[in-house]
C-alpha cells in the first residue's frame, strides 16, 4: 500500500559545511589511529637495526601532517559559522540570548522525550540541526579547538616553524608535557565516542524519519515531507 | 680589608698562576653554555669584578643537590666557589656551627643587603606555620622571606625548590612550596632535578658570579643553556625510536640492543634537561645509557604522574588505578552498550507505530 508523499527538496548543508564534514571526518581518523598507535606502538618490529627503518616516524609525521589538515578545516568552518546560512550560524551552537537559549532548552527537552526516551511520538521538526545536536556539536568544536591547541603545543620543541612555537606557552601552563600528554589522549577518545554516536543517530535519524540524512551531508539537501505539519520548525 | 677581592686577585694569592686562570675562565665560559668569543668578557669580569657574596640554604631536602655540586667534574669549580670564593653560609659544609653560623650569615645579610645570592636547596614547608622545618628555632618560611629581601636573586637549586619535588607529592602532608610560590618580588633561577646535573649548576652560577646577570630562562625560569631541550630530542637511542625499535620488557632482547625505552615508561619524551648531552659523573652514562627509563625528575609532579615504568600516567581523581585508555575503553563500550539499546527500543516502538494508532513515522517509500 505504497502511499504517495509530497516532498520538499532544502538545501539546508553548503559546500563548506560538507567540505568541512568530511575533512574532519578523514583527517579524524587519521589522526585517533596514529595518535593510539604513537601513544602505545605495536611491538611488530622487533629486530633490526634504526638505520633500516622509519615507521614510527613517518607515523608520527602523518599525525602532525593531519593535525594541520584538521586545524584548516576547521578554521574554514569557523569562518563559515559567520559567513554562512542559518543553520551553519555560530547561534545554532551557542544559543547566547535568552531568548535562544529558551527556545533551545525546549528542543532539547522534545528531542529527549522523542528520540531518546522515546515517550512522545511526534517526531521533532527541525530543519538544520536539532537542539540537542547543536549543544552537542558546540561542545565538539570546543574540545576541537581543545585538542588543536593542545596538540601543536606538544609538537612545538619539535618545531622550528612558528605556528607551532606559539603554541609553546601552553605546556607550562598545564604543569608539563605529561599533563598535556593526557589531556591530549582523553581528549582523543572524546572525539572516538562522538564518532559513534554520531554515526549511529544519523542512521536512526535516516531510518527513522527518512528526510534523507546521510546523504544530506553528500548532497546538502533534505527531503521534507509536505503532510507532516507543512515546512518545519522554520524560525 | 677595604674592599672585597677580585677572583683573580683571589687566585694570585692562592698562587695560581695567570695562565691557570686563563685555563679557568675558558673553563667557565664553556660550563655556563657560552661560546668560547666570550672567554674575554669572562676574563674581564673576573679581573674586576668583586666577590659576590652567596648564602646557600638547605630546608627540606636531602642534600643530594650539594653532593652533586661538589662532584662537578672540574675540581677548580668547587674550589674556587666553596673554598675561596664566596660561600658565607651552608649548613652541610661550613666549618663554623650553632651561634658563629648564624652569625656569620646575619653579617652577610646585613653587610651586603641587595647584593647578595641566595641558594635555595629544598622545599619550604607551610603547612602547621612552618614547623616542619625549623633552624636555629626559626622556621624555613621565616628565614627565606627575611634572606630574601635583601638578596640580589635567588637560585632554586633542584626539583625541591623549584617545583616542591617528592615532599609536594601528593598528599603533600608538610604543605611543601617551592620558592617561587613564597617569594614574587625577586628574580628566581630555578635549577630542577633530582639530583641537578653538577655541570649544570656550576654553570648556572657561574653566570651569575662572572657577569652578574640573569641567565637567559625560559617560560617556567629555567636556564634556557641547559633546559631547553627534551631529554628525548638529544637521546643517543633516538634512532630507535623513529624505527618504531622498543623495549617490550625489561629482560628481552630489545633491552639488551639497546633499544629504545618509550614503552617502558621512559620520560624522556616528556623531560627538558641536558642529562643526554652533559650526562653525569663526568660524562660516564645518564640513566637512558645505563638502560634504565629517564623518570623525568626535573618536571614539575613528576612523584605524582607515575608509575615510572608505564608510558601512560595514571589519572588522578579515579580509584582504580586508571590509564587514559581504560577510561577510553569503558566510555567506548557503554556508548556501544547504550546506542545498542536505544537501536532496539526504536525497533521496537516501530513495530509498535506501525501497528498502532498514528503515522508520524512516515513510510519509506516503495
Amino acid at each position: 500500500m505504497a502511499t504517495t508523499t509530497a516532498f520538499e527538496r532544502a538545501y539546508i548543508w553548503e559546500r563548506p559545511v560538507r567540505l568541512y564534514h568530511w575533512v574532519t571526518v578523514a583527517s579524524l581518523l587519521v589522526l585517533a589511529a596514529t595518535g593510539l598507535v604513537i601513544g602505545r606502538p605495536p611491538a611488530f618490529l622487533t629486530a633490526g637495526d634504526a638505520s633500516a627503518s622509519q615507521w614510527f616516524g613517518t607515523v608520527r609525521f602523518l599525525h602532525f601532517a593531519a593535525g594541520y589538515v584538521f586545524l584548516f578545516a576547521f578554521v574554514i568552518r569557523v569562518y563559515w559559522m559567520f559567513a554562512g546560512n542559518e543553520y551553519a550560524r555560530w547561534h545554532n551552537f551557542y544559543p547566547l540570548t535568552p531568548t535562544r537559549f529558551r527556545r533551545w532548552l525546549g528542543g532539547v527537552l522534545q528531542v529527549i522525550k522523542v528520540d531518546v526516551l522515546q515517550i512522545q511520538k511526534k517526531p521533532v521538526q527541525v530543519r538544520g540541526h536539532n537542539a540537542m545536536a547543536s549543544a552537542i556539536y558546540g561542545m565538539v568544536f570546543l574540545v576541537t579547538v581543545f585538542q588543536i591547541v593542545m596538540g601543536f603545543a606538544l609538537y612545538a620543541p619539535m618545531s622550528d616553524a612558528w605556528f607551532p612555537r606559539l603554541f609553546a606557552w601552553v605546556v607550562p601552563m598545564m604543569g608539563g608535557d605529561a599533563n598535556v600528554r593526557i589531556w591530549h589522549h582523553l581528549a582523543t577518545w572524546f572525539f572516538i565516542v562522538f564518532a559513534a554516536i554520531h554515526v549511529y543517530l544519523s542512521v536512526f535519524h535516516d531510518v527513522v524519519e527518512a528526510e534523507g540524512e546521510i546523504s544530506s551531508m553528500v548532497s546538502g539537501s533534505k527531503y521534507f515531507h509536505q503532510d507532516a505539519g507543512g515546512r518545519r520548525g522554520v524560525k | 680589608m677595604g674592599r672585597a677581592l677580585t677572583i683573580w686577585e683571589q687566585a694570585r694569592l692562592q698562587g695560581h698562576s695567570r695562565r691557570d686562570f686563563l685555563k679557568f675562565c675558558a673553563w667557565l665560559t664553556a660550563a655556563a653554555g657560552m661560546e668560547s668569543s666570550a672567554i674575554a668578557q669572562v676574563v674581564q669580569a673576573l679581573e674586576t669584578k668583586p666577590r659576590l657574596p652567596v648564602v646557600w640554604f638547605h630546608f627540606q631536602e636531602c642534600t643530594c643537590c650539594s653532593e652533586s655540586f661538589i662532584r662537578s667534574s672540574h675540581p677548580i669549580v668547587s674550589d674556587i666557589i666553596l673554598d675561596k670564593l664566596s660561600l658565607d653560609y651552608t649548613q652541610t659544609l661550613q666549618a663554623a656551627a650553632g651561634v658563629q653560623a648564624e652569625k656569620a650569615l646575619h653579617d652577610t645579610m646585613a653587610k651586603h643587603f641587595g647584593e647578595y645570592l641566595m641558594l635555595v636547596e629544598g622545599s619550604i614547608p607551610t603547612a602547621a606555620d612552618g614547623v616542619y622545618c625549623t633552624i636555629a628555632g626559626r622556621t624555613a618560611l621565616d628565614i627565606v622571606k627575611e634572606a630574601a629581601a635583601g638578596a640580589k636573586a635567588i637560585v632554586a637549586w633542584g626539583s625541591c625548590a623549584s617545583n616542591g619535588c617528592i615532599q609536594a607529592a601528593s598528599p603533600n602532608p608538610t604543605g611543601a612550596t617551592p620558592v617561587h610560590r613564597i617569594i614574587t618580588d625577586k628574580p628566581i633561577i630555578k635549577v630542577p632535578g633530582c639530583p641537578p646535573i653538577g655541570e649544570v649548576m656550576a654553570g648556572t652560577i657561574v653566570h651569575l658570579l662572572a657577569f652578574g646577570t640573569i641567565p637567559e630562562l625560559d617560560r617556567v625560569g629555567r636556564p634556557k643553556a641547559f633546559y631547553s631541550r627534551r631529554v628525548h630530542d638529544t637521546c643517543y637511542r633516538r634512532p630507535n625510536y623513529d624505527a618504531g625499535l622498543f623495549v617490550e620488557s625489561w629482560d628481552d632482547e630489545n633491552a639488551k640492543k639497546g633499544y629504545c625505552l618509550y614503552k617502558m615508561g621512559c620520560r624522556g619524551p616528556t623531560t627538558y634537561n641536558a642529562c643526554a648531552v652533559t650526562k653525569w659523573n663526568n660524562g660516564v652514562s645518564f640513566p637512558i645509557q645505563s638502560g634504565h627509563g629517564c623518570i623525568g625528575c626535573s618536571e614539575e609532579n613528576f612523584w605524582d604522574n607515575g608509575p615510572f615504568y608505564q608510558r601512560l600516567t595514571n589519572l588522578p581523581g579515579f580509584p582504580i588505578e586508571a590509564t587514559a585508555d581504560r577510561v577510553g575503553l569503558a566510555v567506548g563500550a557503554a556508548t556501544a552498550v547504550g546506542l545498542g539499546a536505544h537501536a532496539v527500543l526504536t525497533f521496537v516502538r516501530k513495530r509498535d507505530v506501525k501497528g498502532g494508532h498514528e503515522s508520524a513515522e512516515p513510510k519509506p517509500q516503495e
